[in-house]
């Protein structure tokens, strides 16, 4: 695991999320009002932005065809499929949102 | 003629007296009130204190009834003595009244508690309507109020004062909120909902000692705490007034005692409401209270025969949107078996005590919708054994009828305006009644507090040849409230935010359809006037761009009337280059479509466009399109360019339940397609006509004539007129083409283009204070809601 500063927790509305490129990932990442989540930034269905997504609770609508993903696994709940979006850990540091990547990702960028 | 005196005017007197009538009793009625106020429905001060209704709205019998019934009515007048002995009541006035047969309805008043500074200024009670109209006039935004009390009187008043603006805090004695009705759980269930709409609730606070030189500034605490406060309000209990029972030398003991036929001790004076007691209960709940009347009426003209046999204790509160049912015991005790059902998320919890195989209490928290099912069981005393897979669900439907059948006709089902169930029988079969809103106008059923609706609704079922039930749609399950529902709460609430309604009403979190939906809600209720949260909106209004399938976004600027100039199109044509957009495509609606555009890149495109948005993305107005008309063309009767282009800018940047496109044509060739937009303008000899409703879509429908003006200007009043009220009444996402087909043209005319004219005038009110704070969503690329609202987000590291 490698953790990245990526942004001022100021950045990211409440309930909203916004797209992040970190190396060759792009990366949606969500404020959830009580902590942050982090998705990749494409829906399995048709790769739309899950970062423009309305948030509904702990999962994200995409924009496009209203596939419903839960942020906290990463499963798609609606329709219910056995497919899931990778996510990353996130915490937050002195006002600062940071993302873990993985190792081999790390090494490919 | 015997003189009967009745010392109350309150809603169990009168309605007692209403039966006195209806026994045609020889008697000379004279009604004492120490209120100023005509006979008013007392348990609707609450929604009078938070602005839902006026003191008018909630009047009983006007003056003409007293009037054309022969009654004396002396207002303002307190009796303060009886002398059984001459059988007299004197007044504060110094009158004297002689009576033949007295009926004491004087009602019950606010407990005052031993706390030290109690009698400052602005100290107030909340018990009649001049109580009410004192905190009316004291409330105001930034007012502090501190109820003390969390019980039914305290939590109505809370909410109502918080409604007018002020800070609200409820201080409640024990651990839970209306713990004479409620188990703890119910009673924290309620305390997050009170919390969730923004009133402050401190329990286990036993207050000592109100502060402040003259006028009240806060409240001491037993444990030394304090709280500021410009207003406190009284809310610890009610007692029966029985000191003219205790001067007639009646038995009293908490309250004036009657035996089953409403007879004191006393055989000339009678006594009726909450200042009785009953087997050593007292009632406080109107539909008790209303039968308690009918029984005395009949003693008292002679007819003795019917009893009153008592009242499962019940109590409701009346704030919007807080459903709290309880009723019977609510405690569990040895013998009993407690069934619950609770759901967190949506606030909801339900239990059912049972003693046996028949319901001993039952409290409801967050949903009350089946109370007069578990009312029945109670009354009943029905044997469940049969049930007990269906206590807290609906049992599936076999005899519709059968329940209501079980209901005496003589039984009064709305106890609110006193409508039994043979009224409205009477009603379903002379009048011709099929739905419940013509009940309601009928026979006013169901008007006041509403908890008989689905009794009444039940009756129409099983009587009415041909109900129609009001298919009530809820938008959503995250707020299960049908959309016109949600506008009056939105409204009445004042619900100024999309998160407001979804904590107070829904689940708290919303989903993909209830959050856009609510947007558009809150906008059209307050005119654009909201608290916009863009969170809750599509991609496509927090960017002001439609999302394309990869995930780019389309630009489309404004072109009123479909017309351009060679520098507009020079200027679209260098965008088009400079940010390499992937397609320039002309539009069905007279525009131009700039396609691939990265989210980055639109605010300097439109800076570079130096056009307004046409708003092709969102859920409002659309375009005009238009033909050349009498500009141009040889065949044009009505100038088209100029009226399109001045209905365009009439109603551009506003949104709509669902897009809205809009023609004008120059005469009735239809260049313009017209007579399929949702608003059309159709030019004729010397006329336009006015026409809403068409399609070419999906379906495709002839748009619906609304009506034939001569000038332009009236055509585009018409237009407004419809399209405000079409933002008013559609539920989101309803075409204009759905809409009139619902609502029927011959209702959307009266009550547009053949409305009165102050109903125009607020329409166009209306519609003027949307547009005056409604903007050119493309303006955000100087000023962005958000400081990241259209930036890629770029990490503050970069991976090695």
């Amino acid at each position: 695991m490698n953790w990245i500063r990526v942004t001022s927790t100021e950045n990211i509305p409440l309930r909203e999320g916004r797209a992040v490129r970190i190396g060759d990932q792009e990366i949606a990442v969500f404020n959830l009002g009580d902590r942050f989540v982090a998705c990749h930034n494409a829906c399995p269905h048709r790769g739309g932005p899950l970062a423009d997504g309305i948030v509904s609770g702990t999962s994200v609508v995409c924009p496009l065809h209203a596939y419903r993903v839960c942020l906290e696994s990463g499963k798609v709940t609606k329709p219910d499929l056995c497919v899931r979006v990778d996510t990353y850990p996130v915490r937050v540091e002195d006002g600062v949102v940071m993302i873990a990547m993985p190792e081999e990702q790390e090494k490919a960028a | 003629m015997e003189d009967l005196v009745v010392v109350g005017n309150g809603m169990a007197g009168v309605a007692c007296l209403e039966q006195i009538l209806k026994h045609a009793p020889k008697f000379r009625v004279t009604v004492f009130g120490d209120e100023t106020h005509v006979n008013y429905n007392r348990i609707m001060l609450s929604s009078v204190l938070a602005g839902e209704r006026t003191a008018d709205d909630i009047t009983i019998n006007p003056l003409e009834w007293y009037q054309q019934n022969g009654i004396t009515l002396r207002l303002g007048v307190r009796i303060t003595d009886v002398g059984p002995k001459h059988r007299t009541v004197t007044g504060d006035d110094g009158s004297a009244t002689h009576y033949d047969k007295l009926l004491l309805a004087t009602g019950s008043q606010p407990l005052i508690p031993p706390i030290e500074g109690i009698d400052k200024e602005n100290v107030l009670t909340f018990r009649n309507l001049n109580d009410t109209r004192a905190l009316v006039a004291r409330a105001g935004k930034g007012v502090r109020a501190v109820v003390i009390g969390g019980g039914l009187l305290g939590l109505e008043a809370a909410r109502g004062l918080q409604l007018r603006g002020c800070d609200v805090t409820v201080v409640h004695l024990v651990e839970t909120l209306m713990n004479m009705q409620l188990d703890g759980t119910g009673g924290l269930y309620l305390q997050r909902k009170m919390e969730q709409m923004g009133v402050r609730v401190l329990t286990e606070r036993s207050t000592t000692k109100l502060l402040g030189n003259g006028r009240v500034e806060g409240v001491c605490f037993k444990d030394g705490a304090e709280l500021e406060a410009d207003l406190v309000v009284v809310a610890a209990g009610i007692r029966p007034n029985v000191e003219l029972g205790r001067k007639a030398g009646l038995t009293v003991n908490r309250g004036i005692v009657v035996n089953d036929y409403m007879e004191t001790s006393s055989p000339r004076v009678f006594a009726v409401g909450e200042c009785v007691e009953h087997n050593g209960q007292i009632y406080g709940l109107v539909a008790p209270l209303l039968e308690q009347g009918k029984v005395l009426a009949a003693t008292i003209t002679g007819n003795r025969g019917p009893v009153f046999q008592g009242w499962t204790p019940a109590a409701k509160l009346k704030i919007m949107g807080v459903d709290v049912f309880s009723a019977g015991e609510f405690q569990e005790s040895a013998g009993i078996e407690a069934v619950r059902y609770e759901d967190p998320a949506m606030g909801v919890y339900k239990k059912l005590l049972l003693r046996g195989n028949r319901l001993a209490g039952v409290v409801l928290v967050g949903d009350a919708s089946d109370s007069n099912r578990y009312m029945d069981w109670l009354r009943n005393d029905a044997d469940l054994l049969m049930r007990r897979r269906n206590l807290l669900f609906p049992e599936p439907e076999q005899d519709r009828g059968a329940s209501v059948a079980e209901v005496a006709d003589s039984e009064t089902v709305c106890g609110c305006m006193g409508v039994s169930k043979g009224a409205i029988i009477h009603a379903i079969h002379e009048k011709g009644i099929r739905t419940l809103a013509q009940l309601k106008e009928c026979t006013r059923a169901s008007t006041g507090c509403g908890s008989c609706t689905s009794v009444c609704e039940q009756i129409l079922k099983a009587v009415a040849p041909d109900f129609e039930e009001e298919t009530k749609k809820v938008l959503c399950k995250c707020v299960p409230f049908p959309q016109e529902n949600l506008r009056e709460i939105i409204r009445s609430q004042k619900l100024k935010s999309v998160q407001q309604v979804l904590e107070i009403y829904g689940n708290g979190t919303g989903c993909e359809v209830c959050k856009p939906a609510l947007s558009y809600l809150v906008d059209v209720v307050w005119c654009g006037d909201h608290e916009e949260d863009r969170s809750a909106r599509f991609i496509n209004d927090r960017v002001h761009a439609n999302i394309q399938n990869d995930g780019t976004f389309s630009v489309v600027p404004r072109i009123r009337g479909g017309v351009t100039s060679p520098g507009e199109l020079r200027r679209i044509a260098d965008v088009a280059e400079k940010y390499r957009v992937k397609m320039v495509k002309i539009t069905g609606s007279q525009r131009i479509d700039l396609l691939g555009v990265q989210k980055s890149d639109l605010p300097k495109i439109w800076a570079d466009l130096g056009m307004p948005s046409g708003q092709a993305y969102t859920k409002g107005v659309r375009m005009v399109k238009t033909c050349v008309g009498t500009e141009f063309c040889r065949f044009g009767v009505q100038d088209a360019i100029s009226t399109g282009i001045e209905l365009e800018k009439r109603l551009e940047n506003l949104y709509t339940p669902h897009k809205t496109k809009m023609a004008v044509t120059g005469c009735p060739r239809n260049c313009s397609e017209a007579t399929v937009k949702d608003i059309g303008l159709v030019g004729q000899e010397g006329s336009w006509q006015v026409v809403v409703g068409g399609a070419a879509g999906k379906h495709v429908r002839k748009a619906d004539l609304l009506i034939t003006v001569k000038t332009n200007e009236e055509a585009l009043e018409a237009a407004m007129l419809f399209f405000q009220y079409y933002r008013e009444h559609a539920n989101y996402l309803e075409r204009t083409y759905d809409f009139v087909e619902r609502v029927g043209i011959e209702k959307i005319r009266k009550e547009t283009v053949y409305a009165t004219p102050p109903q125009k005038r607020d329409l166009l009110r209306r519609l003027r204070k949307s547009k005056a704070l409604s903007r050119d969503a493309w303006l955000e690329r100087e000023a962005p809601v958000h400081p990241t609202q259209f930036v890629q987000i770029q990490p503050m590291e970069v991976i090695q």
